[in-house]
């Protein structure tokens, strides 16, 4: 019995030692493909995203029968699938990168006020965070969209204002968590004033959590992006994202199936990249898996 | 050194509020070690806590009394000047040490932020020093580990490094063996007691165990429901108990006992802070309570060093 409990409890801890030395290749190359996409895109582009050609128009992949010319082929519109993709990994980039960030800043600080110094500020900040919560964030979007007209800028702000409060309210527990841990104390039993103990012991603490919901939210961005373009509160047309893509290939499904499933796959291998390696990143950071010399 | 002079501390839940200690007195003088002793509840915790400042709104405030260290009262001073005291006069030993360590940094560089007024450059050379006096070979390299990379006893001696880098006069230590093994308790026990000589630090250990406070200090104070039951030289008061509570204390320690012989216990539970007894708390549990003891509190007996509060003492 005993033998079989020391065998049972060994094991995970061997497991995870494994997951954090083995690099997740599969994660590194899609996202690193996809972020060279959207840094470099333009450039790599064998043709101008938006340039019409009604003559080559919905030309199949070299692998389903198309040619060389057009590697992954033709829209309704002759315009070139292999570039469109590109531009609009840029878009996906560019939303997937600014809502993390920027959700991601307004949302922890948010938290940490709230959990750290609690009290009456922190009554205040958790209403405002489950108000926001509450809110349909695509309803939202069509009302800012109907102000201030479609755009990146507009689409990255939306999904901010959706995205959020999931930060605020998870890593208020987490600060609550961490803050009545005995390090915490201690670091205010030596001497150390609020901000301190906050920034150097609470704040990494609850980097793990951070990361997880933030590999999260990259690939909720990225097709939230694609929502919002599909519904046509998006990138406006005729610029490529994936998600619009998608939505102007779905009339074609049955004739030139590429046209939706390209920029789906595009899109489903870019949000599970960000998860593995988001994964991945939290074992590594875990301390029990350092050692100091 | 350490002066405590009629502390109270009340906890607030809501729009109550609870008396934790009452009327708390003791001083603890440099180089000497004073043991708190009491059992969960008793309050023994929330004095260490109070002189630190740690009870504050809205879990609790100190609503009387003075707590003097080195002749500050630090009751009265700013929250910027409660710091600096924190930082050079009290020296903290927590309970559990492997808890007690932020598990994302070395160690080194947790002691190196106990030791702000030291210059960056000099940090390393005395964090060395220092662990090799506390015990800890190849500090040079250990520094670098990271807390998890400890055993408890060397995690606790981390601690006590943390807690001496602002070259305190006080130290005030929480239990600090209670989580330990056995086997390393006493080497802890003993380092503490070589640091109070050589340093010539004013102890507080709280404790719930009295072979720990025996075998580390000079005075005792047996606290329970809040009060200060008993109290003075650690022989007299381990030898001639005379409040009913320190012999009962006492009797259920195991320490001395033969095997499969049953232990002594007190019959009951400690008094809870919002219904604390009238008069004296332990007089629900005690076998010589009278109907005064149930009435009204104690008077406090002076008999040379020593002080109790018992309307019924043992015989001496």
């Amino acid at each position: 019995m005993a033998l079989v409990d020391l065998v049972s409890l060994r094991r995970p801890r061997a497991r995870a030692r494994r997951s954090v030395d083995r690099l997740p290749w599969f994660g590194i190359v899609v996202l690193s493909t996809f972020v060279l996409a959207g840094v470099f895109g333009p450039w790599m582009a064998p043709y101008p995203p938006n340039k019409i050609n009604l003559g080559q128009s919905l030309l199949p992949p070299f692998f389903a029968g198309g040619n060389a010319e057009h590697l992954l082929g033709t829209d309704q519109l002759g315009r070139d699938v292999l570039s469109r993709l590109l531009s609009g990994a840029q878009v996906s980039l560019l939303v997937a990168v600014g809502a993390v960030m920027l959700a991601g800043v307004l949302g922890t600080s948010v938290a940490l006020v709230a959990g750290y110094l609690g009290g009456r500020l922190d009554t205040i900040l958790t209403r405002i965070t489950d108000a926001s919560m509450a809110f349909p964030v695509l309803l939202l979007g069509i009302v800012i969209v109907a102000l201030y007209g479609t755009g990146i800028s507009v689409v990255i702000l939306v999904i901010v204002l959706g995205a959020w409060p999931q930060y605020a309210r998870v890593l208020r527990s987490e600060v609550i968590r961490v803050r009545g841990q005995a390090y915490v104390t201690m670091a205010t039993v030596l001497g150390g004033g609020a901000r301190w103990s906050m920034l150097r012991h609470v704040l990494p603490n609850i980097v793990p959590t951070f990361l997880v919901l933030a590999t999260l939210q990259v690939g909720l961005s990225i097709v939230a992006e694609g929502s919002m373009s599909f519904l046509g509160i998006g990138v406006p047309l005729p610029d490529a994202s994936w998600g619009n893509m998608l939505a102007d290939g779905r009339a074609f499904m049955r004739t030139a199936w590429w046209l939706a499933v390209l920029p789906g796959v595009a899109l489903s291998l870019t949000v599970v990249a960000a998860n593995v390696v988001g994964d991945w990143l939290r074992h590594f950071l875990d301390p029990s898996t350092r050692t100091g010399r | 050194m350490l002066d405590v002079q009629g502390l109270e501390v009340d906890y607030f839940s809501g729009t109550s509020s609870v008396r934790a200690t009452r009327g708390v007195s003791f001083n603890v003088a440099a180089g000497t070690a004073t043991a708190l002793v009491g059992e969960s509840g008793s309050g023994k915790s929330t004095v260490a806590m109070a002189i630190m400042r740690m009870i504050r709104p809205p879990t609790g405030d100190v609503v009387g009394g003075r707590i003097l260290i080195d002749g500050t009262d630090v009751l009265s001073i700013s929250d910027r000047e409660m710091r600096e005291v924190l930082r050079n006069r009290i020296g903290f030993v927590p309970q559990d040490p492997t808890t007690a360590l932020d598990p994302l940094f070395p160690v080194g560089s947790q002691i190196a932020e106990a030791m702000p007024s030291v210059a960056r450059g000099e940090r390393t050379a005395k964090i060395v020093d220092l662990l090799s006096s506390l015990g800890i070979g190849d500090a040079d390299g250990r520094m670098r580990a990271y807390p998890h990379e400890f055993s408890g006893g060397m995690c606790q001696r981390v601690a006590i490094a943390i807690a001496l880098a602002g070259n305190p006069s006080v130290l005030i230590a929480d239990e600090p063996t209670t989580a330990l093994d056995v086997t390393t308790q006493v080497g802890i026990l003993r380092l503490l007691d070589e640091l109070r000589r050589e340093r010539q630090l004013a102890t507080l250990l709280i404790t719930h165990n009295v072979h720990v406070a025996r075998l580390l200090c000079q005075h005792v104070i047996v606290m329970y429901g809040g009060v200060v039951v008993e109290s003075g030289p650690v022989s007299e008061i381990m030898e001639d108990p005379r409040h009913p509570y320190t012999r009962a204390l006492m009797d259920s320690s195991a320490q001395g006992r033969r095997p499969r012989e049953p232990l002594h216990t007190i019959a009951g539970q400690p008094p809870t802070l919002g219904d604390m007894p009238i008069g004296c708390p332990f007089a629900p549990r005690c076998e010589r309570a009278h109907e005064v003891c149930r009435a009204e509190m104690p008077d406090t007996t002076v008999q040379g060093a020593r002080i109790f509060s018992c309307w019924n003492p043992e015989a001496s």
